[in-house]
């Protein structure tokens, strides 16, 4: 292995997306046979900078030098016959072909023009999948395959194409601990046969295992580039993060008042088990914890969207029953969700006609709509909220993120909404505009909103919220008072097996 | 000036449609000396009343991000019911009239109880009721036309009001009523909502089974009445009627610029692509071309109205440069 070598050089790489600079002159350099970690919080750019290699995005500025050569990747069909394949986070696998059909997708072996030679295709899979120390059959539907298997099939179709330079994002992810060591194994193993790898992950501590050397990014910059064995994961956080969080997060006088929200004994039928918490008003409550560890499916249930099988809900101290969304918004409940282009908002209709689709009794007249109202309401609102958009008749889907994550606290604004539920209330929103919705979160928890904030990261939680509930497979692995939290002791409830 | 930006807007949606119907009318008006006559013109707006009507109803379906596969059943049943209630039973024509359409709502609401509280996909539901109520038309007539219908009963397909056809004021009407349901009101509202985004629809507290099942007993309704007027003017109903009604129902409203992906389209789209398919049968009988080749040639046109409407929408969004990769970073 030559240290030096360099097989992937990207220089002052830019990439503007509407009301985002997702990259801003950023540098990058892949050695062969290396590892290359590539680190930085959401929205820091490490997925804009893999779709630019792999050609699903075209660069705005700066240049790439491949083995020596500076090339335009064209598109993603090019940067594969460039040599370079992406593991993605969701598998481009299909799931009802064979482990040889999958991977010899698109470039089937021919017996002549028309016939599929299916001997030589799983032949060859069968060698590749050998030589990745796999015992699997290639005729073995994916289907049948679990996580980590599929993940293999990934790389060995990566390896029949000759490739020999692979992006894994987030590659452990999904897996089990055993089966992060065999992925570790078979790395080691690519690495060897000068394959270099540019690994991303949000799991810092596996870093120090696999990875010859790191990148920090963070809103959209390069900030620094080590050799492993030469940083702390103390270092790595704080580049990635960057700033003190008193700068961060907002200031807030909070006034706590009653409570407002009781949750007693609540279950459902998969995963819940005997939740109880509460909430007050003018309190800002974060909902900490691991993907997959029931927060969302919790705040589903509250509001209505699924059914739950045992529990109380009580608001003001009274027992409410909530069959369905309609139910608990009539009870002054608003949610704003995970994703709001999947569950927030109907992004081929405007801004005016998204906003008031909470309360449309607001802008009508017996049942008339009255379009003036409905657009005075929107307008008021696209100033009050600071939404940039030519106007209220735009398209929602041609905003921004943080500029359509403002149209759906809008949607709940415009009713009198007295507990509102944020569930990652500014992923995939870049800086600026996150400050503004912390900002507003502040605001309604000022004027005696009651607010759940569920959140992935970790100094959003801490930053943001008065008391914090760690979610740990269903249950309330614990409470914290702003005061005695940390993120070493949010981690441990939150992980504790 | 302002107003005129409001016209402008106003048409520009409509303009791909609106100009195909112009120009098909003047290739026609220079091809034939029978096609621009006030007897021919009123002769087309009988014809398309048909369509129009069904098409006023599915637009709405197909706002939500439906279909409705049934409407020619369903006008086909209808109709019968309605004939044997009028001329088997004797019963009042208006009560047999009310009764028919409501028996086409009733059709309706079933599949949008299929639809929504099953669920099952309205492509199936909706073809299963298809044959259903086809099949309920056949056993009912015994394959046999009803004749000898009522003077006021044919009056729905036949008669004229001075120069203007019965059928073209009822289309008239059944289209203000849709304008109105579509702009004006929840209905409409929330058809766009669930076509856009039937989870963000739900989750901002509207009652989306409701307004489903509302949308498609609208079509039942209009596809009732489209049979009414059909009777009307054959003086017979029959249980072979609108067979193939749905597909040139559903053709009109994409052809009017509704989009079968849901969320998007507007009602007097679906009226003007039920126009061009009048003008063009029309015309093309006026010169004699044979039924066979009409069929080739309106399936051409349907090919070209949507092919014109999605590259109108490709090199409108290319204008603003980096959308379309902007997109790309949407998906993911």
């Amino acid at each position: 292995m030559n240290d030096s070598q360099s097989i992937l050089k990207l220089s002052s790489i830019t990439k503007k997306f509407p009301g985002v600079l997702a990259l801003d002159q950023v540098d990058f350099e892949l050695k062969k046979g290396e590892v290359h970690a590539l680190v930085g919080e959401n929205g820091a750019g490490k997925s804009t900078l893999i779709k630019i290699i792999s050609g699903v995005h075209k660069r705005d500025g700066g240049s790439i030098e491949l083995k020596g050569e500076e090339v335009n990747i064209k598109g993603p069909g090019h940067s594969r016959k460039l040599g370079i394949s992406v593991i993605y986070q969701e598998f481009n696998l299909v799931p009802y072909l064979s482990i040889a059909e999958n991977i010899f997708l698109g470039r089937e072996e021919m017996k002549g023009n028309t016939v599929i030679n299916k001997k030589e295709m799983y032949k060859k899979s069968r060698d590749i999948l050998h030589d990745l120390g796999i015992n699997l059959d290639p005729d073995t539907m994916i289907a049948d395959l679990g996580v980590a298997m599929q993940q293999m099939v990934e790389i060995a179709k990566a390896l029949s194409m000759d490739s020999d330079i692979i992006i894994m994002d987030e590659p452990t992810a999904a897996l089990g601990e055993n089966e992060i060591e065999e992925l570790f194994k078979t790395i080691e193993n690519l690495k060897k046969k000068d394959i270099s790898i540019i690994y991303i992950s949000h799991r810092l501590k596996e870093l120090w295992e696999v990875a010859d050397r790191v990148t920090v990014f963070r809103d959209g910059q390069y900030i620094a580039t080590h050799p492993i064995s030469e940083t702390d994961k103390d270092l790595l956080i704080n580049e990635m993060v960057g700033r003190e969080l008193k700068e961060q997060f907002p200031p807030r006088k909070a006034k706590i008042g009653n409570k407002i929200l009781e949750v007693k004994n609540l279950e459902t039928k998969e995963l819940l088990k005997n939740i109880s918490f509460s909430l007050n008003k003018g309190e800002i409550l974060g909902f900490a914890g691991l993907v997959g560890s029931g927060r969302t499916e919790l705040m589903r249930c509250i509001f209505g969207a699924d059914p739950k099988e045992s529990g109380k809900i009580m608001i003001n101290n009274q027992e409410v029953e909530i069959q369905n969304p309609q139910d608990a918004i009539e009870k002054g409940i608003g949610f704003i969700t995970e994703d709001r282009k999947q569950q927030g908002l109907v992004l081929v209709r405007s801004v005016r006609e998204n906003i008031s689709l909470t309360d449309l009794s607001q802008v009508m007249n017996g049942i008339v709509l009255q379009k003036d109202k409905d657009k005075k309401l929107a307008e008021d609102y696209i100033k009050k909220l600071n939404i940039k958009t030519p106007g209220s008749e735009q398209e929602v889907k041609y905003l921004s993120g943080g500029n359509q994550q403002k149209v759906v606290l809008a949607k709940w604004l415009i009713r009198d909404t007295r507990i509102l539920i944020f569930d990652e209330p500014t992923r995939g929103i870049d800086v600026g505009a996150k400050k503004e919705v912390y900002s507003l979160m502040n605001q309604l928890a000022e004027n005696g909103v009651g607010i759940i904030m569920i959140s992935s990261e970790l100094p959003e939680i801490l930053g943001m919220s008065d008391r914090i509930m760690v979610m740990n497979h269903g249950e309330i692995a614990g409470k914290l008072d702003i005061e005695d939290a940390d993120q070493e002791k949010i981690l441990s409830l939150a992980t504790r097996e | 000036m302002k107003i005129f930006k409001n016209i402008k807007d106003s048409l520009g949606k409509e303009l791909g449609a609106l100009t195909g119907l112009l120009l098909l009318g003047i290739i026609m008006t220079l091809a034939t000396p029978y096609f621009l006559t006030l007897t021919n013109l009123m002769n087309i707006l009988r014809q398309s009343s048909l369509i129009a009507i069904a098409a006023a109803g599915m637009t709405f379906v197909i706002i939500t991000g439906g279909i409705d596969l049934s409407v020619g059943s369903v006008l086909s049943l209808s109709s019968c019911l309605t004939a044997g209630m009028m001329v088997s039973l004797g019963w009042n024509v208006w009560l047999a009239v009310l009764l028919g359409l409501l028996i086409g709502a009733l059709l309706g609401i079933l599949n949008g109880v299929l639809i929504t509280r099953i669920p099952l996909p309205p492509f199936i539901s909706t073809l299963g009721m298809m044959g259903v109520a086809r099949g309920l038309s056949f056993v009912y007539t015994d394959g046999a036309p009803i004749y000898g219908l009522p003077d006021s009963f044919k009056y729905l397909g036949a008669g004229m009001v001075g120069p203007i056809p019965f059928p073209a004021i009822l289309m008239a009407i059944i289209y203000l009523i849709s304008y109105f349901l579509l702009n004006k009101t929840k209905i409409g509202r929330y058809s766009y909502a669930v076509g856009g985004n039937e989870e963000a629809a739900i989750l901002s507290g509207i009652d989306t089974k409701k307004y489903k099942t509302i949308v498609y007993a609208l079509t039942g309704l209009f596809a009732a009445l489209s049979g009414m007027i059909l009777a009307g003017r054959l003086d017979a109903a029959t249980s072979v009627a609108g067979d193939g009604f749905e597909l040139d129902v559903i053709a009109a409203v994409v052809i009017g610029g509704t989009s079968l992906s849901g969320g998007r389209g507007k009602i007097v789209g679906s009226l003007i692509g039920a126009l061009i398919m009048g003008v063009v049968r029309n015309g093309l009988n006026l010169l004699l071309v044979s039924s066979h080749w009409q069929r080739v040639i309106l399936g051409l046109i349907i090919l070209l109205a949507v092919t014109v409407d999605v590259v109108r929408k490709q090199s409108s969004e290319d204008q603003d440069g980096t959308l379309s990769a902007f997109f790309a970073g949407l998906k993911s």
